[in-house]
């Protein structure tokens, strides 16, 4: 067993390195949302939130405001800039592809890139959004916990949960290591410190490849950009 | 004259009856016309068919969808979050069906209706359960057999797979709104917008709850929502 890896919040840093100043950027419940919390002052991007919000942000200090909340019912604040919608304009936003990037937590990622968050048997069967944002957002990265509760693996070569989605996800951010997905295959792009390539083996159902590139010298943020255009 | 502020909640839900599709506004608990809800309670309506992005919250004493549920008068929910307690006991012992649909084909299924448009290709949902059929509408309970939702129907375009989904038409629907005048124009506020407008323009009957009706006729590039799809209109 490895020593080393990320925490929560620490993953939530390293995806916000990948984000890139005047993104529109939709956060899922969990780990996504740690996000915004290490967004860098040079790098201004817009959240959307599913129900018809762009520009949410944090929890208000004072004076709260019930018709201002996110997708997972928390109080938020409205910045400069944002605006207000109904439902089906906030799911063209979605579906039409006009998101730069989906954020989005994870039960299980297969390395085909296969999501599965949305369904655990005999629990609350509530999809929301989620199929919405997977097939419409220009970009798919999922922030998730590299193992569960009880340290099985949730990066795995077959989804055993129902699927959100296939082959949906363009990257995959874990607590111990980041991939890329390339034509349903995964490769490792980097590794939390002190893991090495064996002691991420060890604790990894999934196959993947490696392509590590030097720390800094990453193409970051850029990945899915030629994929997935605005239809 | 046009006016369409009715003086109760009570006398604008009379015209529903038991078994009535209707759909309610709300996301969570910001946009829900909690007035017109428990009048729809306080009429003893069974056997509803709700049409509502949240299956509420369902607290003890509380209001809004969790109340309909919690009190048993919803047989089939379409929703996309189910959250309400006692209604997933109740979807689990095979009493209730649950049509569940992602929440953006919910939205555009409604807003769909209220275009003229009977039905259109999404490319989500699939490859899951929810678009390649096998979810569990309802479980095997009582003397009526488990329902597994059907596949649907599969269409190419631009080499991707999409799948057809039709419009949704209540035949009532209870909304939420900051404000109206007696026309029926109404503005939101926020996130209380949400399924408001597109249920108001898919059913053929529209309620509309407000905080407040207007003296005079809002300015006409301040309606978000043009009181043509209201029918009727109540104040707190």
């Amino acid at each position: 067993m490895s020593i080393g890896g990320w925490s929560r919040d620490e993953v939530a840093r390293r995806i916000s390195e990948d984000l890139r100043d005047g993104w529109y950027v939709n956060l899922g419940i969990g780990l996504p949302l740690l996000v915004p919390g290490h967004l860098r002052a040079d790098c201004e991007v817009m959240l959307h939130a599913e129900h018809g919000l762009l520009g949410i942000g944090p929890a208000p200090e004072a004076d709260p405001d019930p018709d201002l909340i996110d997708a997972g019912k928390n109080l938020v604040t409205l910045g400069e800039g944002g605006a207000a919608m109904d439902s089906a304009m906030s799911f063209a936003i979605v579906r039409g592809g006009h998101l730069d990037v989906a954020i989005i937590g994870a039960l299980q990622v297969s390395s085909k890139g296969d999501l599965a968050n949305w369904l655990v048997p005999g629990r609350v069967p509530g999809v929301g959004g989620a199929m919405d944002l997977v097939v419409g957002a220009r970009r798919v990265w999922v922030a998730m916990e590299h193992s569960d509760r009880l340290g099985a693996p949730k990066f795995v070569n077959e989804c055993t949960l129902p699927l959100t989605g296939a082959r949906c996800v363009d990257r995959l951010y874990t607590t111990r290591a980041v991939f890329d997905f390339r034509d349903g295959r995964a490769v490792l792009v980097d590794l939390a410190p002190g893991e090495s390539v064996d002691s991420l083996r060890a604790v990894t159902a999934a196959e993947f490849e490696i392509n590590l590139v030097t720390p800094g010298a990453a193409p970051r943020g850029s990945h899915g950009a030629e994929r997935r255009k605005r239809r | 004259m046009i006016n369409k502020v009715l003086a109760s909640a009570a006398a604008a839900v009379r015209n529903i009856p038991h078994g009535a599709s209707l759909g309610i506004g709300g996301f969570g608990e910001t946009g829900v016309p909690e007035d017109l809800i428990d009048a729809v309670c306080d009429a003893e309506l069974t056997q509803l068919h709700v049409i509502s992005n949240n299956g509420g919250l369902g607290r003890p004493g509380g209001r809004g969808i969790g109340r309909l549920l919690t009190e048993g008068r919803v047989s089939l929910l379409t929703c996309s979050f189910p959250a309400n307690l006692e209604f997933l006991d109740a979807y689990h012992r095979g009493e209730v069906e649950i049509e569940l649909v992602p929440q953006g084909t919910l939205a555009e299924r409604l807003r769909a209706g209220g275009a003229g448009i009977p039905a259109f290709y999404t490319p989500t949902g699939v490859g899951t359960l929810l678009g390649d059929g096998g979810f569990q509408s309802r479980f095997a309970g009582g003397h009526q057999e488990g329902i597994l939702a059907p596949p649907k129907e599969r269409r190419m375009f631009d080499g991707r797979a999409h799948l057809l989904e039709h419009a949704l038409r209540p035949q009532f629907a209870l909304v939420k709104a900051q404000r109206a005048d007696r026309y029926g124009n109404a503005r939101f506020r926020y996130g209380a917008r949400n399924f408001n407008p597109v249920l108001a323009m898919a059913a053929e009957y529209t309620v509309l709850e407000v905080e407040q009706v207007e003296s005079d006729a809002i300015p006409a590039d301040d309606i978000h929502l043009p009181g043509i799809f209201v029918d009727a209109v109540v104040s707190r």
